[in-house]
């Protein structure tokens, strides 16, 4: 019988310690297949950020180096510099990449560092237990935002894609969500690309993947999937947003 | 191999005798060491080194990378580190305090690299006068966490230069971060100096570096250890190193110790108007000496111990309010008088100023 659906290599047999119905492991896997179908697990270099996704260094079969919070993007890029023959990728969440390391975000993209990020996007700080994020939805209650998020003082959700498809450094720039087999399947896309960009030395890629944090929400698998069509992709619309036809120095 | 994988230190021309500033001479032992990735983010009064660097480090196929902030810089160092490549930055106290997070990371993921801190006077902003405000940041961690970096005090032109290439060469025998601690008298006079090869040391071949998982297992390089007793047991073999750097790495100047009545300790630039001191109070008679520490850590413990056996007056110098003289007073005997002269930021103490000091004590 044809073997039609398979662990990817590039992850190691192990159970995730996501939470039920946790959208982390389904990310993991897209970034995995795209190293398999590249081909290139021996040799890429994967930086964990700090938050749920710092254990990255458990599940990917490949060279892990772990990021003080919020630096994953500066510390990816000096591993690139170091190493230009290596593909690098960071996994960093929202309060990673854009609360405490939106400064070193923008500036890897602006840089036309050429490196891949993906963006964990779950509107809430998950390890730490359900803090209010830089993505968080207005009126969205979080155990900093117990009457709900309010622009008057919290500000307003950031939308990381758009602000970075501005900079010229940007190569690729896509958002995705993996809540249905149709996003799924461009969210595929959109990773792989995001890595093929990198290959063909064309700059730096990015894709924000809105992932459901049922546990923090306080709503079961299915309430947080749903939250995720209903609530989080009016806000963060779905897309590519950029994508060079030609690098830089062509 | 890779062009800045570490091992092979690209034979240097005969030595040759310039004339060069102290930054630059910090800028040349890197490149001469092997260092072709540099990260970092302008300010006074270092400048000379990121100038210097980005001007030749392109020729010799090297990164340079000025970075957003001193934070950026200093990950931008973990990441070049982690890939077993050698790699700087360079900064000046108020960065090098932006720095305190990454440079303890690196001491927890045991990364090699060097961080310059060509230091000016705070706190705050301060100013950009010649300080040594910044010693026990450099000596007591600065970071969070149980860790010590190793620390080299040039006291001249040619020590920029002799010091740097010896950081490179600790960092990776220890898989430690090490800083120069210098100040803007030392970077930014110039002095005769030879530019030579520098010293081979046997180093450990850098197996844990990410290269690429390819024909080995996956390599990791973190500091979160939450099992239990991982995290004690990581710190307890840190400590083990920190312990091997103090029996092996010590290094200090001894200058008209024989005789000594009374001992000057300082460093960096202060040793510098300190030895005049000494040699001018010989010249009246009296039987002064100085003891140099030129690695702050691992600091001179043994040597000043052995010293206060017979010696019973010590005067530490320092243009600072008196950092230094805390490490001095925990090394000597308890019968040991450790007198302090000091003064902060603003204007130098001239030899004869020091003098005046030694004289009062000498008795």
């Amino acid at each position: 019988m044809e073997l039609v659906f398979k662990r990817p290599e590039c992850l190691i047999d192990i159970p995730f310690h996501f939470c039920p119905g946790c959208h982390h492991g389904i990310a993991h896997r897209l970034v995995a297949e795209a190293i398999d179908y590249f081909k290139i697990r021996e040799k890429t270099i994967g930086v964990a950020s700090v938050g749920c996704s710092v254990f990255m260094y458990d599940y990917f079969n490949v060279d892990v180096l772990e990021a003080p919070h919020g630096r994953a993007s500066a510390v990816a890029s000096g591993v690139k510099r170091a190493r230009k023959d290596r593909i690098v990728f960071t996994y960093q969440g929202d309060g990673d990449l854009a609360a405490i390391g939106i400064a070193e975000g923008i500036h890897t993209a602006n840089r036309g560092e050429n490196i891949t990020i993906i963006f964990a996007n779950n509107g809430i700080y998950g390890m730490t237990g359900g803090q209010m994020a830089p993505t968080t939805l207005l009126g969205q209650k979080t155990s900093t935002s117990p009457y709900g998020r309010d622009f008057t003082s919290d500000g307003y959700p950031i939308r990381m894609a758009e602000m970075l498809a501005t900079l010229e450094g940007s190569a690729f720039v896509a958002r995705v969500a993996v809540n249905n087999p149709a996003n799924l399947m461009k969210a595929k896309r959109a990773v792989r690309k995001a890595f093929q960009m990198q290959i063909e030395e064309m700059g730096f890629s990015f894709v924000e993947i809105l992932l459901a944090c049922p546990t923090n929400w306080g709503m079961t698998a299915l309430e947080a999937n749903r939250r995720v069509e209903e609530e989080m992709i009016p806000y963060f619309p779905l897309g590519i947003l950029k994508e060079r036809k030609m690098a830089d120095y062509l | 191999m890779w062009p800045f994988e570490c091992g092979e230190i690209v034979e240097n021309q005969e030595p040759e005798k310039i004339l060069a500033k102290g930054n630059e001479a910090i800028a040349m032992a890197a490149m001469d060491s092997r260092c072709l990735l540099y990260f970092g983010y302008p300010i006074t009064p270092q400048n000379d080194i990121p100038e210097y660097l980005s001007k030749h480090l392109p020729a010799l196929g090297g990164e340079f990378i000025q970075a957003e902030s001193e934070i950026a810089s200093i990950n931008l160092l973990l990441g070049a580190s982690a890939t077993g490549a050698r790699a700087m930055t360079s900064s000046s106290s108020p960065g090098i305090s932006l720095m305190q997070e990454g440079i303890s990371y690196m001491a927890g993921s045991e990364l090699p690299a060097l961080i310059v801190n060509i230091s000016r006077s705070g706190p705050g902003l301060g100013g950009i006068s010649p300080s040594q405000g910044d010693y026990f940041q450099a000596t007591r961690g600065g970071g969070h966490g149980d860790y010590r970096m190793i620390v080299l005090a040039p006291s001249s032109v040619q020590e920029m230069y002799d010091l740097t290439c010896l950081a490179f060469n600790l960092a990776d025998k220890y898989r430690n971060p090490a800083m120069i601690l210098g100040d803007a008298l030392i970077g930014q006079m110039k002095e005769p100096l030879i530019r030579r090869k520098c010293a081979k040391m046997d180093l450990p071949v850098k197996d844990w570096a990410l290269t690429g998982a390819q024909g080995r297992k996956p390599n990791r390089l973190k500091s979160l250890y939450l099992q239990d007793g991982e995290l004690s047991e990581h710190n307890w073999k840190l400590h083990q190193k920190y312990e091997q750097m103090k029996k092996e790495e010590v290094r200090f100047e001894s200058f008209f110790t024989e005789d000594a009545k009374l001992m000057v300790a300082a460093f960096g630039s202060m040793a510098r108007v300190s030895k005049t001191s000494v040699e001018l109070a010989r010249e009246e008679g009296m039987k002064v000496g100085l003891l140099r520490p030129i690695t702050l850590f691992p600091y001179p413990e043994k040597a000043l111990y052995d010293l206060s056996q017979r010696v019973k007056l010590f005067l530490t110098v320092e243009l600072n309010t008196g950092q230094m003289v805390e490490d001095v007073k925990l090394s000597v005997e308890r019968d040991v008088q450790v007198y302090f002269y000091g003064r902060p930021p603003g204007s130098l103490p001239s030899p004869e100023e020091v003098l005046e000091e030694i004289r009062k004590y000498y008795g």
